[in-house]
């Protein structure tokens, strides 16, 4: 038993090194003065972070991906929403179809969508810009918000809506005052998960973008030139450190909202 | 029967009219011509089993679901036109829908947010509420952490808070244990006396209708069977099917022997020939095999070997089984001749008060069974 233990936390132990080393490697590199990527690691440096700070092009890069994935996120959110409620709500014919068809783009490859996107917006000559990115990232968004936030609906009593109702609210005041305070847990892990996949996502960018640069994008393109490297690993740490604090915030949001009703948690991802 | 508290209520003030109430649901026909009177300051049960369309009807009358033909008026003012937040009736929910990211307070105050009237004034009629659901204190607890009897009184405070012409409950005590809804009951009682607004109770459960009742509608697929109150519904059932549901019957297969001034002559073996007035006669099943005889198992007494009786008639049977239940003891009989018509042995089952003095009979003991004429219904 006891060697069986022991071979089972090796094994663990590999599996999480096997997840994160890279990831460490990332902020290692990012405080190294040296220029070449490795080791033995030089001095203790911030300039890496000031460079990056320092490039035009760069702070472009995030503001579009930025704009992109607070518009994308927003929007998916509130769709999301719309489609949550209809499926968890009410009955029609179709329902279960078309769900599955919403749900769909999750598994479809992304470079499919990308690809197809592009031809109908060209076709339809629409000028690429940022907004198409928006769109791109809306759809494959939008799966992710809806599975997240009909978690959340369907564990609502459906009570509650018409008690507030009959107690002389109106249909949208008795949503607004009820529902959706009950359902923010799941709206803010909606806003997050979107928020995080438009974030990092390259093919859409690369395809929709026209020559706007998004991070992922400008991203790729610096990795031809050796010299820009260890900024770019400032700027992952940057990102890892963002994620880290996002998703964090995410779950503290959540079990506040779960300990304030007193219920399951339910609709996270944590 | 005595005049009950339904017969003192002033028959001018209908405060519920259910006019030829249809309602479809595509194919469905869940309300089948729903003609229906609730008098102002009534307590009125629907009762019925489950799909009988009973909480469909409460909440067409609440305004949540549309009627597909007729009319209901709530104190004398048409209802098709009128949404379900500005009807003058209020619900009690299943799963009393208790807010649960409000306070107590907050949940019983939630219908006030319109009100005009000043916080102070509000506060003061929240505390009013809630004590008189006896909770007075609870407002500042999380609604989430109320027990299911304490979450039913603030659903109650924050329907009552409003003072609705009609309160309606939905099944409001089915989630609660036994002990609890009994309690609740006799509070509901004393609640809707104090109160006196009028009170519309759906319910499966036909002992809580009779308990609480004033008058009641049993419903089956659609359509009220039976209005009546409890006493009535009890002794009087309209049909079998209504027999059957409310509480416990005895059926015999019976053959109508003739009839004549509104009297009825029936044979049922083992009670042999009996004369029932029109009152005693109702309606069978469609589809029962001819005409029965019922009697409610405490309608008939057992008679011990040398005790006397004063019923008019009386009939030897054997004891095949004895359950005992501490307060009652019900035996399950053989009555000498039952089997006669057609060799089946037929047994019906009474129920005994365990009074001080009384002994409990054994199994295969030959008894004797006195009862009245007057306690049979005819089925045909």
């Amino acid at each position: 038993m006891r060697g069986q233990g022991r071979g089972l936390q090796v094994y663990a132990a590999l599996y999480l090194l096997f997840l994160y080393a890279p990831i460490i490697l990332l902020p290692l590199f990012a405080f190294n003065s040296g220029t070449i990527i490795a080791f033995p690691l030089q001095g203790f440096t911030t300039g890496w972070f000031a460079q990056m700070w320092a490039n035009a092009t760069l702070r472009t890069a995030l503001t579009n991906s930025l704009i992109i994935a607070v518009s994308a996120s927003i929007l998916a959110t509130c769709l999301g929403i719309f489609a949550a409620r209809a499926s968890t709500r009410f009955e029609f014919p179709g329902k279960g179809g078309m769900m599955g068809f919403i749900l769909l783009p999750m598994v479809l490859p992304e470079i499919i969508v990308a690809m197809s996107l592009l031809v109908v917006l060209l076709g339809m000559g629409v000028q690429l810009s940022i907004l198409t990115v928006i769109v791109g990232h809306t759809l494959i968004c939008m799966p992710y918000a809806i599975a997240i936030l009909t978690t959340a609906f369907s564990s609502l009593d459906k009570s509650l809506e018409e008690a507030a109702y009959d107690l002389g609210e109106t249909r949208w005041s008795a949503f607004r005052l009820i529902t959706l305070p009950l359902v923010m847990p799941g709206i803010i892990s909606s806003l997050l998960i979107s928020f995080t996949i438009s974030l990092d996502e390259f093919i859409i960018a690369f395809f929709l973008a026209g020559n706007q640069p998004t991070l992922p994008t400008y991203i790729f393109s610096q990795l031809r030139f050796p010299k820009q490297i260890p900024m770019i690993m400032a700027l992952g740490t940057a990102l890892v450190a963002l994620s880290i604090v996002l998703l964090a915030l995410g779950e503290y949001f959540r079990r506040r909202g779960n300990a304030r009703m007193g219920g399951n948690p339910t609709g996270g991802f944590l | 029967m005595s005049e009950t508290r339904y017969d003192r209520l002033d028959a001018a003030t209908p405060m519920i009219e259910c006019r030829g109430v249809h309602k479809h649901y595509g194919d469905y026909h869940a309300l089948r011509g729903i003609d229906l009177t609730i008098r102002a300051g009534e307590f009125f049960s629907l009762l019925g089993p489950s799909g009988c369309g009973k909480t469909t009807l409460l909440r067409t009358i609440a305004g949540f679901e549309d009627i597909s033909d007729g009319a209901i008026l709530i104190d004398e003012k048409r209802m098709d036109e009128v949404p379900a937040n500005k009807r003058p009736t209020n619900m009690v929910f299943q799963s009393y829908a208790i807010f649960p990211h409000l306070t107590v307070a907050q949940n019983v105050a939630f219908g006030l947010r319109r009100d005009p009237r000043g916080k102070a004034e509000k506060a003061a009629l929240v505390e009013d509420a809630l004590a008189m659901v006896g909770l007075r204190g609870y407002g500042n607890r999380a609604a989430h952490a109320l027990s299911g009897g304490q979450r039913q009184r603030v659903a109650l405070a924050r329907a009552l808070i409003l003072k609705p012409k009609v309160l309606l409950l939905d099944e409001p005590l089915s989630a609660l244990d036994r002990k609890m809804r009994e309690q609740m009951q006799v509070e509901l009682i004393k609640l809707q006396r104090q109160v006196g607004i009028t009170f519309v109770l759906v319910t499966h459960d036909q002992e809580e209708a009779l308990v609480m009742s004033d008058r009641i509608a049993v419903m089956f697929e659609g359509e009220i069977a039976q209005l009546d109150g409890p006493e009535a519904l009890y002794a009087r059932p309209a049909n079998r099917r209504v027999a059957d549901f409310i509480g416990v019957m005895n059926f015999l297969p019976a053959r109508i022997l003739g009839e004549k001034d509104g009297i009825v002559t029936a044979e049922a073996p083992g009670l042999g020939v009996v004369d029932l007035p029109a009152r005693q006669v109702s309606r069978a099943n469609p589809d029962d095999d001819g005409p029965t005889i019922g009697f409610r198992p405490e309608t008939m007494t057992l008679v011990g070997p040398n005790q006397t009786h004063s019923q008019p008639r009386e009939t030897n049977a054997t004891i095949d089984e004895v359950v005992y239940y501490g307060d009652m003891t019900y035996y399950d009989l053989r009555l000498d001749g039952a089997a006669a018509m057609d060799g089946k042995a037929r047994p019906v089952r009474i129920s005994m008060r365990n009074v001080f003095g009384r002994d409990v009979q054994d199994v295969g003991t030959r008894t004797r069974l006195a009862w009245s004429p007057g306690s049979l219904v005819l089925f045909r």
